[in-house]
């Protein structure tokens, strides 16, 4: 009784905390949109996102033109990006699992590398469709190979398959990069993650596939609980569980395919935010799933910012900053962490 | 083994147990010997081919300063002995690493390459191309450097009342994941000839050795192959489990250590000779197992597996593709078919990680 009641004033808190957990996110992004390696005014900022239109002075160009569309890039990918870490983690039951340990960035890069090598492919823009396709293919592939046998996709079988397709993929990228100057080039850029130089033709071309994903991600909360009890007890709760699997890779496959398209690989987002969000609200995915979406943009944003003051007037990349400080998290979890509790 | 009597006492079985042991220690100096032969034959021939085509008599003429020949001694000597004698060191290095860490970390997929050694490595000697403008032994020094360090770290990062092997596999890969994103990071901020030289030290090559960093490889190989091969009975009852090895009176974490250190070692100056090469740690030891049959585990077999495969390798990258690539893409290309092939296989009887 007691625990039933310690989940219902659970519950009654958590409301509140998604709406603070919203502000932040707007705070953030405010913070995003304001700071940056040229420093722009207050009120030429408000001015210039009141107008909504550029009136022709560099400081409103950039407001708009570069920091409004990467800071909604930020928030989009940084929700798939936590949201398919949550799902992933809870479909395979493995607190380990993630898109970025699950080898989809070195898929992605050897079919960036195809399309500039063999089809000629030059801008961001045009080869988030192959880096799409190529995230899709190696997120398949790994988890195909760790679930054969009969323990299924244990953490250490994901966690290998993961590395071991991803240097295999990575010496094939690396056999056309060496013949090829120009792919190197293209290439090096694309391999660090970050929000910067992707700006309107990226973030039209990804944010339907990010919204529909995240939509979609939200009604998984049920399947997630039930699939956490374990398989037998899901399906003899009615659950259809290969289905419901089948269903949540697609999503997830869409979700970190699409972010990883966008901004190159960014690892340890939806690694470790989830392991945060089931802190904060308990094994509930239908309240994991939300906190991460909130969490995850509010903590790849703040990176963002980060990594634009640190090194004025240089900045440095999203996706090196957060492997920085997403590495010891990571240790952290292993460590200390209740592995098998998810 | 007097265990084993005592449970069974009857005469044709302990009789029928030494006939199994002497088959399994037979066999295993058969595999032992002819993988030595065809070592040795794989060495000769990599010096054989090329624009200017040798016999093998010429070679080994060469090789053991028999004959006086200035061309061929230019050829033999100069210009294929280092590169041939990197691929036969490494290859032993890594092939012995490999399959000791695969044996105390208890599972198949735990080699060097992929547990953060060569990450650490890459990204130091990365560093030293872009940042510090280095270029030979000064790679290597800090590609040494590097290795050992990483190691250093994710053993005490994994240490909790003794080093497990799930978690010191699971720190490894984060390390691997940390280390990745800075090589990232250093190859955007370097020159574009900078970040070829870094890919290319990245894949790892065996024909960019340095003589006196090979003098190292192999004064260390003399003297950590016959230590490790020391150390195999103990590595043996730590298969067995911590507990079980204890009770045979074995001071486990120091033979952990020790043995682990052995190998990181042996990674490290093979890293440091032919970069990270990705593959040949990993897949030689299951190579020995499966010749070996029941008597798996031997040390010097995985090695010499090892040398095999890359000396193959180095053949197949130099001769036999349209353009010379570094050996690394060989062995990764072959490598992770082989790989997956394992996990299905492994994984089918159960026993995979």
């Amino acid at each position: 009784m007691s625990s039933s009641n310690n989940l219902a004033r659970r519950a009654s808190a958590l409301g509140p905390g998604l709406a603070v957990l919203c502000v932040l996110l707007a705070l953030v992004a405010f913070l995003s949109v304001t700071l940056g390696s040229r420093s722009i005014g207050l009120p030429e900022v408000l001015r210039a996102l009141g107008n909504l239109d550029t009136d022709g002075s560099i400081n409103s160009t950039v407001t708009l033109e570069l920091r409004v569309p990467r800071t909604l890039l930020g928030i989009l990918v940084g929700a798939a990006l936590g949201v398919a870490g949550a799902i992933l983690q809870g479909v395979t039951r493995n607190p380990l699992a993630d898109a970025g340990i699950m080898g989809i960035n070195s898929g992605a890069a050897v079919f960036v590398v195809f399309a500039v090598t063999v089809l000629g492919v030059r801008g961001a823009g045009v080869y988030v469709w192959f880096a799409f396709a190529g995230a899709i293919a190696a997120l398949v592939l790994v988890y195909a190979i760790a679930s054969l046998g009969r323990e299924g996709a244990t953490p250490i079988k994901l966690a290998l398959a993961g590395v071991a397709v991803t240097a295999g993929l990575a010496s094939v990228t690396t056999g056309i990069v060496m013949t090829n100057v120009e792919t190197l080039n293209e290439l090096r850029f694309w391999q660090v993650g970050s929000l910067a130089g992707r700006y309107a033709p990226v973030l039209t071309g990804v944010a339907p596939f990010l919204i529909v994903g995240l939509i979609a991600s939200l009604g998984f909360g049920r399947a997630l609980n039930g699939l956490a009890l374990g398989e037998d007890m899901a399906r003899g709760l009615g659950q259809q569980v290969t289905r419901t699997r089948a269903a949540a890779f697609g999503v997830v496959a869409v979700l970190a395919g699409a972010a990883t398209a966008a901004c190159g690989p960014i690892v340890f987002v939806g690694l470790v935010v989830p392991h945060v969000a089931r802190f904060i609200c308990g094994p509930d995915y239908r309240w994991i799933l939300p906190y991460s979406m909130f969490l995850s943009p509010i903590v790849l944003l703040l990176a963002d910012v980060l990594g634009r003051v640190v090194v004025v007037p240089d900045e440095l990349q999203v996706g090196v900053v957060l492997g920085v400080l997403g590495a010891p998290a990571f240790v952290g979890i292993v460590r200390y962490g209740r592995l098998s509790e998810v | 083994m007097k265990t084993t009597t005592t449970v069974a006492p009857q005469v044709a079985t302990a009789g029928a147990f030494r006939a199994t042991r002497r088959r399994r220690t037979s066999r295993s100096l058969v595999v032992t010997c002819s993988l030595a032969v065809a070592v040795c034959a794989l060495f000769v021939l990599t010096m054989m081919v090329g624009s200017f085509q040798l016999s093998a008599g010429e070679v080994i003429a060469s090789v053991l300063q028999l004959r006086e020949d200035p061309s061929v001694d230019f050829v033999v000597r100069g210009l294929r002995l280092p590169t041939a004698a990197s691929a036969l060191a490494v290859g032993l290095a890594l092939g012995a690493a490999g399959t000791i860490f695969q044996q105390l970390l208890r599972n198949p997929l735990a080699s060097p390459d992929f547990v953060g050694i060569n990450s650490g490595a890459g990204l130091a000697a990365i560093t030293g191309i872009v940042l510090l403008q280095v270029s030979g032994v000064a790679v290597s020094a800090l590609a040494l450097a590097g290795a050992v360090a990483a190691a250093l770290l994710m053993y005490v990062l994994a240490w909790r009342d003794g080093v497990a092997g799930y978690r010191f596999i699971l720190i490894g890969i984060g390390a691997t994941l940390f280390f990745d994103g800075l090589i990232g990071y250093m190859l955007t901020r370097a020159q574009l000839s900078d970040a070829r030289q870094a890919m290319h030290w990245l894949t790892g090559s065996v024909g960019q050795a340095d003589a006196s960093e090979l003098r190292l490889l192999l004064g260390a190989l003399l003297l950590l192959l016959p230590t490790a091969v020391l150390l195999q009975r103990q590595l043996r009852a730590l298969e067995l489990g911590d507990d079980t090895a204890r009770a045979l009176g074995i001071r486990t974490e120091l033979s952990r250590a020790g043995l682990l250190a052995t190998a990181v070692v042996l990674t490290a100056l093979a890293v440091a000779v032919a970069g990270p090469i990705v593959f040949v740690a990993l897949v030689a030891g299951p190579i020995a197992n499966r010749l070996l049959g029941p008597a798996t585990g031997g040390i010097i077999p995985a090695a010499l597996v090892g040398a095999a495969l890359l000396l193959t390798a180095d053949l197949i990258a130099v001769h036999l593709l349209p353009t010379a690539l570094p050996t690394g893409v060989v062995t990764g290309a072959v490598g992770a078919p082989y790989l997956l092939w394992l996990l299905a296989t492994t994984n089918r009887q159960g026993a995979g990680g």
